[in-house]
């Protein structure tokens, strides 16, 4: 569903000369000025488009601005597949009605690639108003835009706004799913170094356990273990172990 | 200058040169020790090396005079960096005790010196650690595509963007807003933001696990904290050097503009640059150079640590700006841009027909012909000038500019991912030393019991600075943090790198250090050593401060607020302090200085009213207290 959004793009892709270039058309003003047409034209299939829109007359008077030749390939094909993009979209949104790339009108066309249109209904004269065609457009802009491999930046339509998409946002938040894998590998490392000397204590005190050769260089040597090493001084020494009484 | 300060009892609190080799040779267990010279020399670059080589020096470079900021910062370097340093690591090496013990070896009265040491890096520990949960935050948030400071968000009802970010712009938004939810005042204190404590618990659980005992563990940390900076500094450079604009803005960094070294606060910055980039007077240094083996050659060391913390600084500004020029020659063809698609929507022209290149000219040429429709159009005057010059400092550039600039960039994720881990691991390393600065003493004041292992002590700095810096989680928190940095890190700071300079040359006495340096190097220190130790390096120290002191006064005391409501917005808008900050000033800058004679004092009258109990300052020298029972008996 195409939400409605005030909201105007400021910036065009200017600085790439590979983006297809700013093409621009103007919807005309048609809702003010169907009295207007009725009253002057019959029904014919020709128009004249200049007596549609009270535009100034702004032509290129400059002359040191060069190339005329637009970067986005401009021709009378384009034309014809905007026109084809324009009639779908009609029918898409008034379900059936069977407009043709006939009735589609642009005019005024500039160097600039912009230009005014109007839209008859099928097989008569009669304008359809601002409102649907609008209407029309906004539902089928995606469409409109995939035709000429353009986007909502590079492809206006004056007065129709694109519609914003709401940013992504998903069920976590990323940063926490970060956040908690951080966690999670500190939590682990303070638990490893904090237990890691108790470990170690613990281990150490198996082994001496197990051996007692450890205590050799400490304490008294006893008989077993090495005061033999000595010369043994026999001076105070009794042959009898028991003293006579 | 052959002055010397009596100093009696000296060769009786510290260990004679016969001592050293003994403990040399014996290797007594319990003092920490480094694996190798490598692992040294990475923990004191990484300690150096911090978030101001790449967020302060490339502005101050910048902002004075570009290429010729090299010249009073080589100097300054030069006259007042390694000197300073190669007495810290000396006296570190000399008397292998941490800040507080080597102090109060030299003399008791200077106790006070390794207590203000320990204050400042507990007070600049607590909000430096703050900012790498900024860093965290930030590194959490980058591991998404698009990254969440490249959009706006919808408004309530999803008709457009909110206003604030409409107004301003989307890293300005996700900084302020998403991040900080800042106030717009330092009063209005606003809740805890629970996102924000998360990040600081990160921060600080990460900082412990790297710390837990000390060198043994920061020392395996510091192989990977201050080398992988250097390698994405790189990785920068070379992305840097292949985006468009990126010559201009190192052109900008490096043009000189020679005028500026007639301004004094050109020197002034430079000096302070300098002191503050070596990190030293924390203690921390001190602390890692009496790990070292007695003979360890501390001279070459200090000029070695000097050399690269200089140049890093300059490689990093370098990369920098080559970002800082890439961002602005993107905005300055945006903006170009609209102007030109504003001139051609106006007057019908064909695309491509009016160019950057040619915009001037026709603007010119319209505006004689056609000058009401020109006046009618939005056309906005784009500045090369202003653009590259736009705040580039502190955490504006990390999270603002920066972070604008990597948008920009193709695959944006994976350069932000790398920029913040580079800013995370320079943060790193001086937290260690931070960290050491303060554990260190804390066991040598004896204030808790001797037998409580090391982690104990870690953990609690940790949690007690966790606890305190909780205040900078509050929605005024990045305030709370300006004041701490503008006053916690400066003055006392110099204050006390004076005092220790003169205390180790006057107190201690320069021939003894002399002879202890020949001792542990094999010569003595040359000509330049005594002259910059005795007399030029104090006095630079002391201009310095007097110079901060005068300007911190006398200049009204503001700060910039984000204020939705201001004139000006999203410009940033200066606003006074309430009066009771200045209770908060004093407490952060006064306190940490006056420990010093405070404690002087104290010490005094403790000796005065106990002299009858000063048997206990000269133990008995016998035999029986040389034998150690600890199953290394000698029969």
């Amino acid at each position: 569903m195409i939400a409605y959004a005030d909201f105007k793009i400021e910036s065009l892709a200017y600085f790439s000369k590979k983006m297809p270039n700013h093409v621009r058309w103007v919807l005309q003003q048609i809702k003010s000025r169907i009295e207007r047409l009725n009253a002057l034209f019959r029904p014919v299939m020709h128009y004249n488009c200049s007596a549609h829109h009270e535009g100034t007359n702004m032509t290129e008077e400059a002359s040191n601005i060069s190339s005329d030749t637009a970067a986005y390939p401009w021709s009378k094909n384009e034309m014809f597949l905007f026109r084809a993009a324009l009639a779908f979209a009609m029918r898409d949104y008034t379900n059936g009605e069977e407009f043709g790339v006939s009735d589609i009108h642009p005019c005024d066309e500039t160097k600039r690639v912009s230009f005014w249109f109007v839209v008859t209904r099928p097989n008569t004269t009669d304008l359809v108003d601002k409102g649907t065609v609008e209407m029309a457009i906004k539902k089928s802009r995606n469409r409109i835009n995939g035709a000429f491999l353009l986007t909502d930046q590079t492809l206006e339509f004056d007065g129709i706004y694109p519609t914003l998409a709401a940013p992504v946002s998903p069920d976590t938040p990323p940063w926490l799913i970060v956040f908690g894998v951080v966690m999670g590998a500190v939590s682990v490392g303070i638990i490893a170094l904090l237990a890691y000397p108790l470990v170690q204590r613990k281990l150490k005190k198996n082994k001496d356990a197990d051996d007692e050769d450890s205590d050799e260089e400490t304490g008294v040597k006893t008989a077993e273990i090495g005061a033999n090493d000595g010369i043994y001084n026999s001076t105070f020494s009794d042959d009898e172990r028991f003293t006579q009484m | 200058m052959k002055l010397k300060l009596p100093n009696p009892g000296l060769d009786d609190r510290i260990p004679s040169h016969e001592d050293l080799e003994r403990m040399e040779t014996e290797e007594a267990g319990d003092r920490p020790k480094w694996d190798n010279k490598a692992q040294y020399l990475l923990t004191c670059v990484g300690f150096c090396v911090g978030l101001g080589n790449v967020w302060r020096f490339p502005y101050l470079c910048q902002s004075h005079g570009g290429g010729a900021f090299m010249i009073p910062f080589l100097i300054l370097l030069v006259l007042e960096g390694i000197p300073l340093l190669h007495l810290e690591f000396a006296i570190g090496q000399r008397l292998r005790k941490g800040s507080v013990g080597v102090w109060r070896a030299i003399n008791p009265y200077l106790t006070g010196v390794g207590i203000a040491s320990l204050l400042v890096s507990f007070l600049v520990g607590m909000y430096y650690n703050t900012i790498m949960a900024w860093i965290m935050w930030y590194l959490f948030n980058s591991f998404q595509d698009p990254l969440p400071w490249s959009q706006c968000p919808l408004n309530a009802n999803s008709t457009g963007l909110v206003a604030e970010c409409a107004r301003s712009t989307t890293v300005d938004y996700f900084w302020y807003r998403e991040t900080l939810n800042t106030s717009a005042a330092i009063d209005d204190a606003g809740g805890l933001q629970w996102w924000m404590v998360l990040a600081l618990f990160a921060a600080w659980t990460l900082l412990y696990v790297c710390c837990i005992r000390g060198i043994e563990t920061s020392g395996k940390a510091v192989y990977i904290t201050s080398t992988l900076p250097y390698l994405v500094l790189t990785i920068f450079l070379i992305r840097g050097l292949t985006l468009k604009g990126s010559t201009q803005g190192i052109k900008y960094l490096f043009t000189p503009d020679v005028d500026e070294l007639m301004n004094p606060q050109t020197w002034l910055d430079a000096g302070a640059q300098v002191f503050y980039s070596f990190s030293l007077a924390f203690g921390g240094l001190i602390s890692f150079s009496s790990y070292n083996s007695v003979h360890n050659n501390c001279e070459q060391d200090a000029v070695l640590i000097s050399i690269i913390n200089g140049c890093t600084s300059v490689y990093s500004a370098t990369v920098i700006y080559s970002i800082i020029g890439f961002r602005a020659t993107q905005k300055f063809d945006e903006c170009q841009g609209d102007n030109i698609l504003h001139l051609i929507n106006a007057f019908d022209y064909p695309e491509n027909s009016i160019t950057i290149d040619n915009y001037d000219q026709v603007l010119t040429n319209l505006n004689q012909t056609n000058p009401d429709i020109i006046q009618g159009l939005p056309l906005k005057t784009c500045d090369m000038q202003n653009l590259l010059s736009q705040g580039v400092e502190g955490t504006g550039l990390a999270f603002i500019v920066f972070t604008e600039a990597i948008i920009k960039m193709p695959v944006s994720p994976l350069w932000a991912v790398l920029f913040f881990i580079m800013l995370f691991c320079l943060g790193l390393s001086t937290m260690f030393g931070n960290i050491e600065g303060v554990v260190v003493p804390l066991q040598d004041l004896r204030i808790l019991p001797q037998t409580w292992p090391k982690e104990v002590f870690t953990g609690l700095t940790c949690l007690i600075s966790f606890a305190l810096g909780l205040i900078f989680t509050l929605r005024s928190g990045n305030y709370w943090l300006a004041l701490f940095d503008n006053f916690a890190g400066s003055i006392p700071l110099l204050v006390i790198g004076f005092c220790e300079m003169f205390s180790v040359i006057y107190i201690y006495g320069i021939d003894r250090f002399n002879k202890d340096i020949e001792f542990m190097v094999g010569h003595k220190p040359n000509i330049f050593w005594q002259a910059t130790w005795r007399v030029i390096s104090p006095l630079i120290m002391i201009f310095i401060l007097i110079f901060y002191f005068v300007t911190q006064v006398t200049k009204d005391l503001t700060y910039l607020v984000w204020d939705e409501e201001a004139a000006n917005f999203p410009v940033l808008e200066a606003r006074p302090y309430p009066s009771w900050i200045y209770v908060i000033i004093f407490i952060l800058a006064g306190i940490p200085s006056l420990a010093i004679p405070i404690f002087a004092l104290f010490k005094f009258f403790q000796r005065k009213c106990c002299k009858d109990k000063s048997y206990k300052d000269h133990p008995v020298d016998t035999i029986s207290a040389k034998i150690e029972m600890n199953g290394k008996a000698k029969f």
